[in-house]
C-alpha cells in the first residue's frame, strides 16, 4: 500500500514516453478506436494488475472453492462421531476433533459454504433493498424522499437483532437462507442513507444535468451516471453486509436460533465455547471458524481497497 | 423563437416550507434566431435558474415558456427528448460537466445512443470529427483521454462540440467563458459569433458585463430575480436608467475613458433620475389616458410593479426600486 502512493505521486515526474510502455492495454484504445466493451476489458486489466485485488480474490475464492468441492473428497459428515474426542490435528483430522470425536474440518468445510450462502444472500438482500431505496430517494427527491427516508428511519429504529430473534423463535425458521433472508431484510437502513446521501450529492453535478440534456431517463442516469462514481464505495457497502450477515448469523446460531440442519461457522465457534473448548485447549475446534470468517472478510475489505483505485482512475498507479 | 412570459420560480424554505423565496420574479424575455441575448446579473439574481428552467432541469413554479410558438412550460419525457435535439446547454464548471471516472468519449457516446443509435460507428466518429473541428480541437488530442488530463478551455470547447452534434436551434450557456483564461476565452467568444451567424439562438447567461457587450445582441439586466432593465445592448449600455444598472455600468472600468469622466457622466445622470421611477411615471401617465381611478390604482399598485415599461423603442425598464420589498423612489 505505501509503496502504491509512492509510485503514484512520483509517476508525474517520469517521462511519458515509459508511462505509455507500462501500460499496453491502455495505449490501444486511443489510437484505435473505441471498441465496445473496451472500458470492461481496461476495467479488467487493471483490477488484474493490482495486487490488493488478486490478493483478495484468491483468497476468497480459495474459501469458495474448498466450500464448494471440499465434500467432495470428505469421509464423514459433520455431525458423525468419526474419530477419537478431542484429537489434535492429525493426518486423519486435519483439524482435529471436538469433545465429541466430531471431524472439525468436516464442519469447517460445511460451515463455510452456509456462511457464504448468509453473507452473500443477507448482504445481496439487504444491498439490493438498501441501494434501490437510496438511489432513487436521493435522485428523486421531494415527496419521494420524504416517503422513503420515513420508511428507512422506522427500519432503523426497529431492533431488527430482537425482531430476527422473535422470528426465529416463533415461526420456527431454521433453514439457512431464510435466515440469510430475515436477516437481509433488517440491515438494510443504513445502506439506504449513505448511498442517499451520496447521490444527493452527485446528482447536482453538471455532469447529471448533460445527461438529462442527452434525452436519458432516469434509471439510465443512475445506472450510468451515478452508480458508477460509487462502485467502490457499494462493494464496501456489500462486503460491510456481508461480514454484517455472517456476525448476525452467528449471534444467532450462539442463542440456539441457529440453523438446525446445517453447520456454520458460527455454530461451530458457539459449540466450542459452550464445552469449553478454550478452557481445555482445543484450540482447533474454534480457531478455523473464527480464522475463516476473519479471512473472509478482511480480504474482501483489501479487495475493496484495491478496487477503488480501479475504478478511479485518479488512484490508479502509472 | 424562445419566449418566456412572466416565469416564477419559488423555492419553499423553512421549517416545512412555511416561507417562500422568490429565486425569479416575472421574468418575460425572448430569443430569435441568430441572435445573442445575455442575461446579466450578479450571484444569486436567478440568472442561472432561468437558464436551468429553459432547460428544464427546474421545474418553474408559474408563467410560461413558449418554444417556436409552442409552449413548453410542462413537458412529459418524450416531449423533452425531442425539445433537447433542439435546445442545448452548455454550463459554468467544465471540470464537473464530465463524468470523472470515464473518458471524455462516453459524453458523446451517451448522445449518440440516445439520439443516433442508427448512426454507423464510421459515419459517427466523422460527424464527431466535424464537430470538434469546427470548435478547433484536434480529435487525436482529446479522445480517449480522461478529463482530468485535459484543459478546461478544452473541456468547454467539447461541451459545445456536444451540443453541436445535434441540430440545435438555442444554446444556453450557462457562464461559459468565466472559467476560461484569456487566450481560450477569445476562441470560445468567437465560436459562439460564428455560431450566431449560423441562425443560432443563444442564452447567454453572464455576471460580466464587458463580455455582455462583446457578444450580445440585446441584454437583460437581472436583480434579485427581477427583470430591471432590459433593451438593445447599444441602448443599455450607452443610456442606463435604472439605478441598478447605473450602479453595475459606473463600475467596470473602461479602457477608453478615464474614471473622472465616466463618474461626472454618471452623477449628471443620477442628478436628472434622482427621486424619479420612469415606470411608476409612465404608468400614470397611462392611467391619466384611462381615468383617475385606473391612476391612483397602478400608481399604487403591487401586481404591476415587476412589469416593465417601454421607455424607448425596445429599451424596457422596471419600477426604480433595487430590492422587490424595497419602496419605490419616487414614493
Amino acid at each position: 500500500m505505501r509503496k502504491g502512493n509512492v509510485m503514484t505521486a512520483t509517476q508525474p515526474a517520469a517521462a511519458p514516453g515509459t508511462e505509455v510502455a507500462e501500460q499496453p492495454g491502455a495505449t490501444p484504445a486511443p489510437s484505435a478506436g473505441r471498441k465496445p466493451g473496451g472500458d470492461a476489458r481496461e476495467t479488467l486489466y487493471f483490477a488484474l494488475r493490482n495486487p490488493k485485488v488478486v490478493i483478495g480474490s484468491v483468497v476468497v475464492l480459495a474459501f469458495l472453492l474448498l466450500g464448494l468441492l471440499g465434500p467432495l473428497f470428505l469421509r464423514f459428515a459433520p455431525m458423525d462421531y468419526a474419530g477419537p474426542p478431542m484429537a489434535p490435528p492429525s493426518a486423519d483430522f486435519p483439524f482435529g476433533t471436538t469433545t465429541f470425536g466430531q471431524d472439525v474440518f468436516a464442519q469447517f468445510v460445511a460451515g463455510l459454504r452456509s456462511t457464504f450462502l448468509v453473507g452473500l444472500l443477507g448482504g445481496g438482500v439487504a444491498a439490493v433493498i438498501g441501494m434501490t431505496i437510496g438511489f432513487v430517494a436521493g435522485y428523486r427527491g421531494g415527496m419521494i424522499d420524504e416517503l422513503l427516508n420515513m420508511l428507512t428511519n422506522v427500519v432503523l429504529v426497529i431492533p431488527g437483532f430482537v425482531v430476527l430473534i422473535i422470528i426465529n423463535a416463533y415461526l420456527g425458521v431454521r433453514s439457512v437462507p431464510m435466515q440469510a433472508l430475515y436477516i437481509g431484510v433488517f440491515s438494510w437502513p443504513w445502506v439506504a442513507r449513505a448511498v442517499r446521501a451520496q447521490t444527493l450529492s452527485l446528482r447536482s453535478r453538471d455532469f447529471i444535468d448533460l445527461a438529462r440534456l442527452s434525452g436519458v431517463g432516469v434509471g439510465t442516469i443512475l445506472r450510468r451516471e451515478v452508480a458508477p462514481n460509487m462502485y467502490s464505495y457499494l462493494f464496501m457497502t456489500f462486503v460491510l453486509l456481508f461480514g454484517g450477515s455472517i456476525l448476525t448469523a452467528a449471534s444467532l446460531d450462539f442463542i440456539g436460533l441457529g440453523p438446525t440442519n446445517a453447520m456454520s461457522l458460527g455454530l461451530m465457534m458457539n459449540q466450542a465455547v459452550q464445552w469449553s473448548a478454550l478452557h481445555l485447549g482445543l484450540w482447533w475446534w474454534f480457531i478455523p471458524p473464527g480464522l475463516g470468517i476473519t479471512l473472509i472478510v478482511g480480504s474482501l475489505y483489501i479487495m475493496n481497497v484495491g478496487l477503488d483505485e480501479v475504478f478511479n482512475p485518479k488512484l490508479r498507479e502509472m | 423563437m424562445l419566449t418566456l412570459d412572466a416565469l416564477d420560480k419559488v423555492y419553499k424554505t423553512g421549517t416545512f416550507g412555511t416561507s417562500d423565496l422568490h429565486a425569479v420574479r416575472q421574468v418575460s424575455l425572448d430569443v430569435q434566431r441568430g441572435e445573442v441575448v445575455s442575461l446579466i446579473g450578479e450571484s444569486g439574481s436567478g440568472k442561472s435558474t432561468i437558464g436551468k428552467m429553459v432547460l428544464h432541469l427546474l421545474d418553474s413554479t408559474g408563467g410560461s415558456i413558449t418554444f417556436d410558438g409552442r409552449d413548453v412550460t410542462r413537458l412529459g419525457f418524450r416531449a423533452r427528448r425531442d425539445y433537447y435535439r433542439k435546445v442545448q446547454g452548455v454550463f459554468q464548471d467544465p471540470f464537473s460537466s464530465f463524468n470523472p471516472i470515464f473518458k471524455v468519449d462516453r459524453t458523446f457516446e451517451t448522445l449518440r445512443r440516445s439520439y443516433f443509435p442508427r448512426v454507423s460507428g464510421a459515419a459517427w466518429r466523422q460527424k464527431l470529427e466535424e464537430a470538434l473541428g469546427a470548435v478547433t480541437l484536434e480529435p487525436g488530442d482529446i479522445l480517449g483521454k480522461f478529463p482530468h488530463q485535459l484543459s478546461g478551455g478544452q473541456l468547454q470547447r467539447l461541451l459545445i462540440a456536444r451540443a453541436l452534434l445535434l441540430d440545435i436551434e438555442l444554446l444556453v450557456a450557462d457562464e461559459i467563458i468565466s472559467m476560461l483564461d484569456a487566450s481560450t476565452r477569445i476562441d470560445v467568444l468567437n465560436l459562439l459569433g460564428e455560431l450566431k451567424s449560423r441562425g443560432l439562438g443563444i442564452l447567454f447567461v453572464t455576471h460580466d458585463l464587458s463580455l455582455g457587450n462583446y457578444v450580445s445582441d440585446r441584454v437583460v439586466i437581472l436583480y434579485k430575480g427581477r427583470v430591471v432593465e432590459r433593451g438593445a445592448t447599444s441602448a443599455v449600455f450607452d443610456d442606463p436608467l435604472h439605478p441598478y444598472t447605473r450602479d453595475l455600468l459606473a463600475s467596470v472600468p473602461h479602457l477608453d475613458r478615464t474614471w473622472e469622466e465616466v463618474e461626472a457622466e454618471e452623477s449628471r445622470r443620477s442628478a436628472r433620475l434622482a427621486g424619479r421611477c420612469l415606470f411608476h411615471e409612465a404608468l400614470a401617465a397611462q392611467g391619466r389616458s384611462l381615468g383617475e381611478e385606473a391612476a391612483a390604482g397602478s400608481a399604487s399598485g403591487t401586481a404591476d410593479d415587476v412589469g416593465l415599461v417601454e421607455h424607448a423603442p425596445g429599451h424596457f425598464v422596471g419600477c426604480f426600486r433595487k430590492a422587490a420589498d424595497e419602496e419605490c423612489p419616487a414614493g
